[in-house]
């Protein structure tokens, strides 16, 4: 028995081993004449949810790409590689793309920290990366130097402006006066959304009568719920993601606080209503880059394919990676060529390039200049409720 | 002893010999950036899983805090060589001893709770100090301190690990090393032979931390940022799982465990889908038959396949 044991244990080992040396092969044979751009993306981990719509956005926007094909019928594919929602992961996802694919561009990661560690990889390699979600500026900008970083794009517009768009709307649209806060404190991008809203809310004459913070995983907020209650406020503005928010929304209507709430588009998910519950969520509100009742013809037939091709609703993430790919298309054409530095340099140059989530034109900084919508949760529904200009 | 050293000495030249090939595919281009990616990380996960080989497989202390420490190396190490513009060497220095007083005085009244309990605590405190970094604004908070230099290589790393596994393989066959096995084996009849059981334990967990900063310390400079998500339980589960899968108690193992999970994890990459489902598979299939992990408490040798000469426990 023990002998069994331990040519077991030998196997075992074996076959482990066996599998990690077929690793060291792969990516070798590639077909010569595909033209491969990598998916750095969340397939795992807290954000799965919008790697996963990243993916099924990029594959549809490269099905239609492909009947006709670039740089006269060449086809283009797609390379995903894990990055586990988690910036060293994303880095190492980020050098196996480029240094083992031999991609020409990549999109993603979504995650603004993810991104940052993983821009010195790809600035290395000269090979642009296009976050289709990551919204902090210094995802396209060196914070040290203030210089734009020659590889790094981004589909999404930046923190500020939507913590600006929600303010207003909440003021001039809502007429609303007094807002409680409740921010992530675990994220950059929470804190950057509540500074810009706060400000903003303020010079519109309103007042922000509580600022309340949580960490993500938590699950029990009635204890700060009951205390924002207690200040009498008509709207609360939470800027976080959508697994808190959820939750927070839940437990804001059992105690029964029921006033507007609102944040950015780290709700957009699926599962919000899940979470929530269907009837909790009305009167909620977020502001957003896309929304899927937007009434242009090409998002009418994104929608159509997409909802052919994988059964659901395309979401913000579905988008936005649709846009970048089509971005990185246009760059490959404008390049004629599929040289990653080439096709980097024609992308700075892309203007009023139409996409699902609208027209994209990169600024200095590599941002793109576009429109916000604001979405209304209906019978845990997202309703279209307007869109907001630059 | 004799023997011993000249067993010694043999091993460092063999690994010199397998650091001069390595280096040489790295030059070369053989190897390219992806896989001396993921050697580097093979490293750092062998030097994180000795040490916490010494808390749990040596000293039989059940420590699930890992990650902690290594944040607390990545740290220091990133505000001596960012904040304060300071050589990297100090700041690997700095960032071990730091983690290691970290570490003995949270030992000290921790060790002091057995099994479940020090494991609960363990954990408890991983998350208190990733906590605390995640308030911290000197170090960026919850967006992480960016833009460190990438000052680890390959070479700093391979000698780092393997000064690691020499200090702690010499430091199990010496007399605290002893003492350390003795608490694992039965602790009340160590102290009833006159062991100041809490002294080795504090000592062992001490020791096991300040390696950790020091693996935290190589990683923060190889990956550009400290990034509090780097630094949650799950890296310390992933730590443990290393260590359990080689079996607790065995250095071999640990880094047999270390090289597998990480080649695995890099191999997987293209299937995410399927990367939690074998993974988990692996270890609840070695879990049923082979509970003690791929080598049990011994170490990996030619006298395990029956060949060499007398068996040294």
């Amino acid at each position: 028995m023990k002998r069994v044991n331990k040519l077991l244990s030998v196997f075992a080992a074996g076959v482990l081993f066996a599998g990690a040396l077929a690793g060291c092969g792969g990516g070798k044979d590639a077909k010569q004449d595909a033209i491969k751009i990598g998916g750095c993306l969340e397939m795992t981990g807290g954000s799965a949810s919008f790697g996963i719509s990243s993916k099924n956005g990029i594959e549809l926007a490269l099905k239609n790409v492909n009947q006709k094909g670039v740089l006269g019928g060449k086809k283009v594919e797609l390379v995903v590689a894990d990055n586990k929602s988690e910036a060293s992961e994303a880095l190492n996802a980020m050098q196996k793309l480029i240094s083992q694919d031999k991609v020409v561009a990549v999109i993603g990661p979504n995650l603004s920290s993810a991104c940052i560690a993983s821009s010195a990889i790809n600035n290395a390699g000269k090979v642009l990366a296009i976050t289709p979600m990551g919204t902090n500026p210094d995802v396209t900008v060196d914070p040290k130097s203030g210089k734009t970083r020659d590889y790094n794009f981004r589909a999404c517009f930046i923190d500020p402006f939507q913590g600006t768009v929600m303010a207003n709307f909440a003021a001039k649209e809502m007429g609303l006066k007094r807002a409680a806060i409740m921010i992530d404190n675990t994220s950059d991008y929470s804190k950057g959304l509540a500074t810009f809203f706060k400000e903003n809310f303020i010079k519109n004459g309103c007042e922000v009568v509580s600022e309340e913070a949580y960490l993500q995983k938590d699950t029990d907020f009635k204890s700060t719920l009951t205390k924002i209650k207690a200040t009498n406020p008509d709207f609360i503005y939470i800027p976080g993601y959508y697994q808190e928010v959820g939750l927070i929304i839940k437990q804001a209507r059992e105690i029964g606080l029921n006033i507007a709430i609102a944040g950015g588009d780290g709700w957009d998910s699926a599962k919000l209503p899940e979470i929530a519950g269907k009837e909790a969520l009305n009167g909620t509100f977020f502001c957003n880059l896309y929304s899927p009742d937007d009434t242009s013809d090409l998002n009418k037939n994104f929608v159509a394919e997409y909802q052919k091709m994988f059964n659901a609703k395309p979401d913000v993430f579905a988008a936005l990676a649709h846009d970048s790919a089509m971005a990185i298309v246009k760059g490959i054409e404008d390049a004629k060529s599929a040289d990653p530095a080439k096709v980097a340099a024609a992308m700075a140059k892309i203007k009023d390039l139409q996409g699902v989530s609208g027209a994209i034109t990169f600024d200095d900084k590599h941002n793109p200049i576009k429109s916000a919508v604001i979405i209304e949760h209906v019978d845990g529904k997202q309703t279209f409720k307007t869109k907001i200009n630059p | 002893m004799n023997q011993i050293r000249k067993f010694d000495l043999a091993l460092i030249a063999a690994c010199a010999a397998i650091f001069a090939g390595l280096q040489g595919a790295i030059f070369t281009g053989i190897i390219g950036p992806f896989w001396e990616l993921n050697i580097i990380l093979i490293c750092i996960n062998i030097i994180l899983a000795v040490s916490l080989n010494l808390i749990n497989g040596y000293t039989g202390q059940f420590s699930i805090g890992h990650a902690g420490f290594m944040a607390v190396g990545a740290y220091t190490s990133a505000v001596i060589t960012v904040k304060l513009g300071l050589p990297y060497e100090l700041g690997l220095v700095v960032a071990t001893i730091s983690a290691g007083v970290l570490g003995f005085l949270i030992g000290l009244p921790t060790l002091r709770l057995n099994g479940d309990y020090l494991a609960i605590a363990t954990l408890g405190l991983g998350e208190i100090i990733r906590i605390c970094i995640l308030n911290i604004d000197y170090v960026g908070g919850a967006s992480g301190l960016m833009g460190i230099p990438r000052l680890t290589t390959f070479a700093y790393v391979f000698w780092i690990m393997i000064a690691v596994i020499f200090f702690i393989k010499n430091f199990k066959n010496s007399a605290p090393g002893r003492c350390c096995l003795a608490i694992r084996e039965n602790e009340i009849a160590a102290d009833t032979m006159g062991i100041n059981t809490t002294k080795y334990k504090v000592l062992a967990f001490t020791l096991g931390a300040s390696f950790a900063g020091t693996a935290g310390a190589l990683f923060s400079h190889y990956f550009f940022l400290a990034h509090p998500a780097s630094f949650t339980f799950m890296r310390s589960f992933d730590i443990l799982t290393m260590v359990v899968l080689g079996g607790l108690g065995s250095m071999t193992g640990s880094i047999t465990g270390a090289i597998l999970l990480t080649f695995i994890s890099a191999f997987l990459s293209d299937f995410p889908e399927w990367r939690m489902i074998i993974y988990s598979v692996t270890m609840i299939i070695l879990m049923l038959y082979r509970p003690q992990g791929l080598f049990g408490n011994k170490e990996l040798s030619l006298k395990m396949f029956g060949l060499g000469g007398k068996h040294n426990g």
